[in-house]
């Protein structure tokens, strides 16, 4: 039967030989799975990744049969997630599945941007798939916050008219644009119809679509590692990187056993704390929306704090604006803003080291002051580490530049298991 | 020599590395543990127990004689109580059904928000989740503060929440307390400065003091119980699911020393 038309490239027979001559799966599963080689120095950092491709699947698949039952109007709102919360056969677990994996996504997936930051996974050749990942946290956030409103507590009522508020603060256009965006002077049903829409279809879309650009051109140009060196300079006679090692099946057991730890952490919240102290489910959520009294004090979730710190650092609402944008659009320039020679941190200087320490303390102490009400010692602190926060992207391309570096070597550092 | 120079550079550059993201995680561990909770405010603990039933079943009684006239828990249905509380239907319809529903109807009150508005100022709020809401101290502190206050409409006031609209319907049981104050001259002796010291009894009520903080703890164990129905269900469930995957941790670990022990 096979005549020359039928016959595919990669040899296959049968069942699967009838689907190769018509579709690329067994190229597809060569090229991105079984014969994508991945350095063999991967550590601790490089569970994040796989792991946030996890998160994802767990929230689209928690969040369809959340919506089976969900209602998005303020009259239902709230009640139907108290139904989910009480009447639904394990509707409880689904939606602290669906309310721990928010917050995970974000501990994963800046612990994630955390590793390539230290490891310099931006620079060269890389600057595109960085790009990609920081469109997947633009997008994360957006998703997240419109994701936020749907419970319809007091908080995310509150959190959500502020936050749009901000809008009102642009020049001219502002007070149009903030109508705009709620679809009412205030927020409301016609705001969390909209925020409804976008959070179950438009966003996970585009946070799909975003992934897959992320790991096609992270599959194009090859993954970064601890060392910081391009395994593709040194090949074999084969053709095969020396210090790679097909992803399957060695970095599908190593990430499955990162799962299993993760799964284990994740559950250890879902089942025993799944408020996590007021963190991740915030008490004044509890109260139903409510349009004429406000929480004692508002504040976004953990996750948006750092930023949130920033914006009220700044004394004029519109700068405040602006600088709360610029502190995460400024990761997209990273790739030119890091003029080092070398790649991985550990073959960066002291001046290197010292710029990141103080960006990792600044941003966890932001995080921390944008929880806590804005009191006068702690809105100078967060001037202060506001400024520390810039700084380490500002002064990037000077200290970067004259760094005492080490010499990198020609192959990653491994010891066998 | 350089290239053994170099490996042991590498390695205390690795051990560092390893050294510093265990403090990383150490100060993240230190971040979270600082909690934005229901609970703070200093009150004293409720140091009531959800899983014990006859503490719930003895709330549930208090609940229906003393709150629900006016207050509703919408979102608790009879039925789920009877499983959770050890009760048959017919014990909850005779017992804890004074709203003239059914068992399979949740706990709604008789009283129209409107008219409940214009005789208390402000319509009773809902208790479904106030345990979630304002955590079980406050809760517990809130029903143990009333005091004498003539110049309020209900002659009561509270300690916790000052102006509460409430009057304290539990002043039966409590008996009627007085807040006393400590006075405190400022320097210049004009004005007095007064610190709230504790509550007296005035006139003694049907139960003991030790017995109406039992009858408070007892309500508000049930109030938190009301919060989330399932959470008796979901730290049972917990243990199995954790002690499932601490077993899969140990296979996918040894599945994967397997495969790695190929790599050089």
């Amino acid at each position: 039967m096979s005549t020359a038309d039928t016959q595919n490239k990669v040899g296959t027979t049968g069942l699967l030989g009838w689907i190769d001559a018509r579709f690329p799966l067994t190229k597809m599963m060569r090229e991105h799975v079984t014969e994508y080689y991945a350095p063999k120095n991967f550590n601790f950092w490089y569970y994040f990744g796989s792991l946030a491709l996890v998160v994802l699947v767990l929230q689209i698949v928690s969040g369809i049969f959340l919506t089976m039952n969900y209602k998005p109007s303020a009259e239902g709102a709230f009640a139907s997630v108290e139904y989910i919360m009480r009447d639904v056969d394990w509707g409880w677990l689904i939606r602290y599945m669906h309310s721990t994996g928010a917050s995970a996504f974000f501990i994963v997936v800046y612990l994630h941007m955390f590793r390539g930051l230290i490891y310099g996974s931006y620079k060269n050749p890389r600057e595109l798939l960085w790009i990609f990942g920081m469109l997947i946290y633009l997008c994360l956030m957006a998703e997240a916050f419109m994701g936020y409103l749907l419970p319809w507590g007091n908080m995310s009522y509150w959190g959500a008219q502020v936050i749009t508020s901000l809008f009102g603060a642009i020049p001219y256009v502002g007070t149009s644009l903030l109508e705009w965006i709620r679809g009412d002077y205030y927020i409301s049903d016609i705001t969390l119809n909209r925020f409804f829409a976008l959070h179950v279809i438009a966003l996970p879309l585009a946070l799909v679509f975003l992934v897959v650009a992320h790991i096609l051109a992270l599959h194009e140009v090859g993954s970064n590692n601890p060392d910081g060196v391009e395994i593709k300079k040194k090949k074999g006679a084969d053709g095969k990187p020396l210090d790679g090692i097909p992803f399957h099946p060695y970095y599908t057991v190593k990430d499955l056993m990162g799962f299993v730890a993760f799964a284990i952490v994740f559950a250890l919240i879902v089942f025993f704390a799944p408020t996590v102290g007021g963190y991740f489910l915030e008490a004044a959520n509890f109260d139903p929306a409510n349009r004429l009294q406000t929480p004692e004090h508002i504040a976004p979730v953990w996750y948006f704090t750092p930023y949130y710190a920033i914006l009220r650092a700044i004394p004029n609402k519109l700068f405040g604006v602006i600088g709360m944008g610029a502190g995460v659009m400024i990761f997209f320039f990273l790739p030119w803003l890091d003029r080092s020679p070398v790649k991985s941190i550990r073959y960066r200087g002291g001046l290197y080291k010292t710029f990141i320490g103080i960006f990792v303390i600044s941003f966890l102490m932001l995080g921390y002051l944008g929880l806590h009400p804005a009191t006068t010692t702690n809105t100078y602190l967060s001037r202060v580490f506001s400024i520390l926060y810039f700084a380490f992207f500002i002064l990037m391309p000077w200290y970067s530049k004259v760094d005492r570096t080490k010499p990198v070597p020609d192959r990653v550092t491994f010891h066998a298991h | 020599m350089l290239t053994n120079f170099n490996s042991s550079m590498m390695q205390a550059v690795q051990l560092q590395q390893r050294m510093k993201s265990v403090a990383r995680l150490v100060l993240i561990c230190a971040f979270l543990s600082t909690a934005v909770h229901a609970n703070e405010g200093g009150y004293e603990k409720a140091n009531n127990d959800v899983s014990n039933k006859a503490s719930l079943q003895r709330g549930a009684r208090n609940f229906v004689n003393y709150c629900s006239g006016c207050h509703s828990a919408k979102y608790v249905r009879f039925n789920r109580l009877a499983v959770d509380l050890d009760l048959t239907d017919a014990q909850v319809t005779q017992n804890l059904i004074f709203n003239g529903g059914k068992i399979t109807d949740t706990m709604t009150n008789n009283m129209s928000e409107a008219d409940a508005a214009a005789w208390f100022g402000k319509a009773p709020p809902d208790l479904s989740l106030i345990a979630r809401a304002r955590g079980t101290d406050y809760l517990y502190a809130f029903l143990k503060s009333f005091y004498l206050d003539p110049s309020r409409p209900t002659g009561m006031n509270n300690t916790v929440l000052a102006s509460a609209a409430m009057p304290n319907v539990l002043w039966e049981l409590q008996g009627i307390q007085k807040a006393v104050y400590e006075g405190e001259s400022s320097a210049d002796g004009k004005s007095v400065e007064k610190h709230f010291k504790g509550f007296e009894l005035v006139t003694k009520g049907k139960l003991t003091p030790e017995e109406y903080n039992e009858f408070v703890r007892d309500t508000v164990n049930f109030l938190d119980y009301i919060g989330e129905p399932k959470q008796l269900e979901r730290r049972g469930l917990g243990f199995r699911v954790v002690g499932f995957l601490l077993v899969l941790f140990l296979l996918a670990y040894a599945l994967k020393q397997e495969y790695w022990k190929d790599i050089k």
